[in-house]
């Protein structure tokens, strides 16, 4: 009876180890497969299609030439390798403003014969409609459905998901937008966090160290929505106006806020690693009669570089994929940034900001899982380099 | 400068950096509490948002988060603890283990967001739980149970093996040794983790955003299929949005205290468990 009682408790536990790995898989299957999901939508709006005539010999164009078409940066097919005739972009609009309704009919009936006949009338035309509007005719071609290019989406610069008639998903804005926030907040976190640590592992005494220690964990435990909230109302308005700012939602802004957000992650790590210098390497240092500053820049800071290290690059990751207090200090404008002092959009924060309005199944919900695949690289890269780096000491 | 100075300008910064550091700290806890004392009472806590979130209370709110934390709780704590016991006592350093170990360390380095996206690709759409409490919870557990995996695998490892050599020897049986020796011993240590779990749920907002979170309830939930407010996200919505920020700002400070209050209460609970078995030891 007793060992049967062990067999269940022991299976019980295997099993229950057996299902945390089996998250983590479950994690990475879904987040994946509704990825790679993105890259099978076509690069036209769901339900739409491009229509030119059947004259045209263009029979495909990129998501960046439609959207330069529309916006009329594009004007001659011959750029986008076609005659030399003038673009007419038309929408639905335009050929409400062409027909009245009696000639389109109930229902729109006479939709596609009027389409035909537009067709005719303007050679350099192409439309943009609903799929079930397009004639059946010789003298009006599709222009054939080409999927999202993987490149259009790392290389893109535009990040404009509800543009239409082709929406733009380039990565690049969000990516540097994310690095760009990051690399100033480790920039500002760093001397501080190292200050601190250094100050905690050499030369606070217990009593001190023990009022410190739990002050740092406190600041680990301020839920980042609160640190929003603060970078709101306090840090926003204060750059704002110092500075001169148009708006103070800002990448600086971010920044600051990260820098706050990761000094707990770094302080304790570099801490540590800190404290895990041997006692005689220290006191050999002493002896030789250097001071104490000269033994911690010398001898323990060489000595913990390594923990050090991994402090930073976990400090990063904490940066990289921070989303609430971002969100509400950054100001999320999905442009490139150019300085420190202008709205940036993090990959979290497009994330938050987007996928409530994003339809199930879309090309722009299945676009955010991939900035969620993005992100999931980015933190195992982290965490593995942050392993690999303070085992390099072990090993030393 | 000869190397005393030097010395001396070093510690100085140092010092200087730290009590900086502990100055932001105080900062962001004094701006709150003054900003937020004045509008916390009995009424705040008990009652509704009314008049466009610009007066009332944060009573739905509190409830929601309360609720997502015993649901997150059932599913993490059950679950973390015991592949705890199993990954440290039980099996043993071979491959899998390690695996599982580097897994459950990667699982805590993933962005609170993209629980979020996972949470809601499997359990709000793919298991048709639609927005409501059972997914919070579920997509909430899932994001703490790294955290109450590697407490309590610390807290066990912290007991030392004589101990358990000892009840072996005497002829106790594994399970016995667990439950009768390890256990009692480790926990106080574990209990400081799933304290320290229960405010890191208490404070989430990302894995909430799409799986959970309702933007105002006037209703309390009726069952786990249904949406609830929750604090940080209503901290976040009246913070942003909303047509008339100015008023709805001592609403916000309110609820930023209540969320700040909770970590407070919480990390005093667990440094004071902590120092309680220290005593002991």
């Amino acid at each position: 009876m007793r060992r049967a009682i062990e067999k269940v408790v022991e299976g019980l536990l295997t099993v229950s180890g057996a299902t945390t790995s089996a998250i983590i898989l479950l994690i990475v299957v879904f987040l994946f497969k509704e990825g790679a999901g993105f890259f099978r939508h076509s690069n036209v709006e769901n339900g739409y299609s491009l229509c030119v005539s059947g004259k045209n010999p263009v029979y495909r164009l990129s998501s960046d030439e439609i959207k330069k078409i529309f916006d009329y940066e594009i004007v001659s097919w011959d750029e986008v390798g076609g005659e030399s005739i003038e673009i007419v972009p038309f929408r639905m609009g335009n050929i409400m403003e062409r027909y009245s309704e009696e000639e389109l009919g109930e229902d729109y009936i006479n939709l596609p014969a009027k389409i035909i006949e537009v067709t005719k009338e303007i050679p350099g035309i192409i439309l943009f409609l609903p799929l079930q509007y397009i004639p059946d005719d010789v003298s009006v071609k599709k222009i054939e459905d080409s999927r999202i290019d993987v490149s259009d989406f790392f290389a893109g610069t535009d990040w404009i998901p509800t543009a239409t008639p082709s929406p733009q998903f380039g990565l690049l804005p969000l990516l540097l937008g994310t690095l760009w926030v990051g690399l100033f907040a480790i920039i500002i976190a760093l001397p501080l966090g190292l200050g601190v640590a250094i100050y905690m592992a050499e030369l606070a005494t217990p009593r001190i160290r023990n009022v410190l220690k739990p002050m740092i964990e406190l600041l680990a435990g301020i839920p980042s929505v609160v640190y929003g909230f603060f970078g709101l109302v306090v840090l926003v308005p204060f750059i704002q106006r110092t500075l001169n700012l148009p708006v103070g939602e800002t990448a600086f802004a971010g920044s600051i806020v990260l820098a706050i957000m990761s000094l707990p992650t770094i302080i304790t790590v570099a801490e540590d690693a800190m404290r895990n210098t041997p006692q005689t390497v220290r006191e050999a240092s002493l002896g030789l009669g250097a001071s104490h500053w000269q033994t911690i820049y010398r001898v323990i800071i060489p000595y913990s570089l390594s923990g050090i290290s991994a402090a930073v690059v976990l400090g990063i990751g904490r940066a990289v994929g921070e989303t609430m207090a971002v969100l509400m200090v950054t100001g999320n404008a999905a442009v490139i940034p150019q300085t420190l002092f202008e709205p940036v959009r993090t990959i979290p924060a497009t994330i938050a900001a987007e996928l409530g309005e994003a339809p199930a199944g879309g090309a722009h919900y299945n676009a955010l899982f991939v900035l969620g695949c993005i992100l999931f690289i980015i933190t195992v890269v982290v965490s593995i380099s942050a392993e690999l780096i303070s085992k390099k000491r072990v090993d030393s | 400068m000869n190397k005393k100075t030097k010395q001396g300008i070093a510690f100085m910064i140092f010092r200087i950096l730290s009590v900086a550091v502990a100055g932001i700290l105080f900062y962001i806890l004094g701006f709150i509490i003054y900003q937020g004392a004045g509008v916390i009472n009995i009424e705040f806590l008990t009652s509704s948002p009314t008049n466009g979130m610009t007066a009332g209370g944060i009573f739905p709110a509190i409830v929601g988060t309360l609720c997502l934390i015993a649901g997150s709780s059932l599913f993490a704590f059950p679950l973390g603890i015991l592949s705890a016991i199993y990954t440290s006592e039980y099996a043993g350093n071979g491959k899998v283990i390690r695996f599982v170990r580097v897994m459950t360390n990667n699982l805590a380095g993933i962005p609170s967001i993209v629980f979020g996206l996972f949470g809601m690709s499997l359990f709000v759409n793919t298991m048709g739980f639609g927005d409501s409490i059972i997914a919070g919870s579920l997509t909430l557990g899932i994001l703490v149970l790294p955290l109450v995996i590697r407490t309590t695998e610390e807290a066990l490892k912290a007991v030392p093996d004589s101990l358990r050599r000892g009840s072996l020897a005497l002829g106790a049986s594994k399970l016995q040794t667990v439950s009768r020796i390890t256990l009692p011993i480790a926990f106080p240590n574990i209990m400081t983790g799933l304290i320290l779990s229960i405010g890191r749920v208490s404070g989430e907002t990302a894995p909430i955003l799409f799986t959970v979170a309702a933007y105002f309830l006037p209703k309390l939930p009726q069952s786990m299929y249904d949406q609830v407010m929750a604090l940080p996200y209503h901290l976040y919505v009246i913070a942003v949005s909303g047509t008339d920020l100015e008023a709805t700002r001592p609403m916000a400070y309110g609820t930023a205290l209540v969320l700040i209050a909770i970590v407070l209460i919480i990390n005093v609970s667990a440094s004071l468990i902590r120092k309680k078995l220290q005593k002991h030891a």
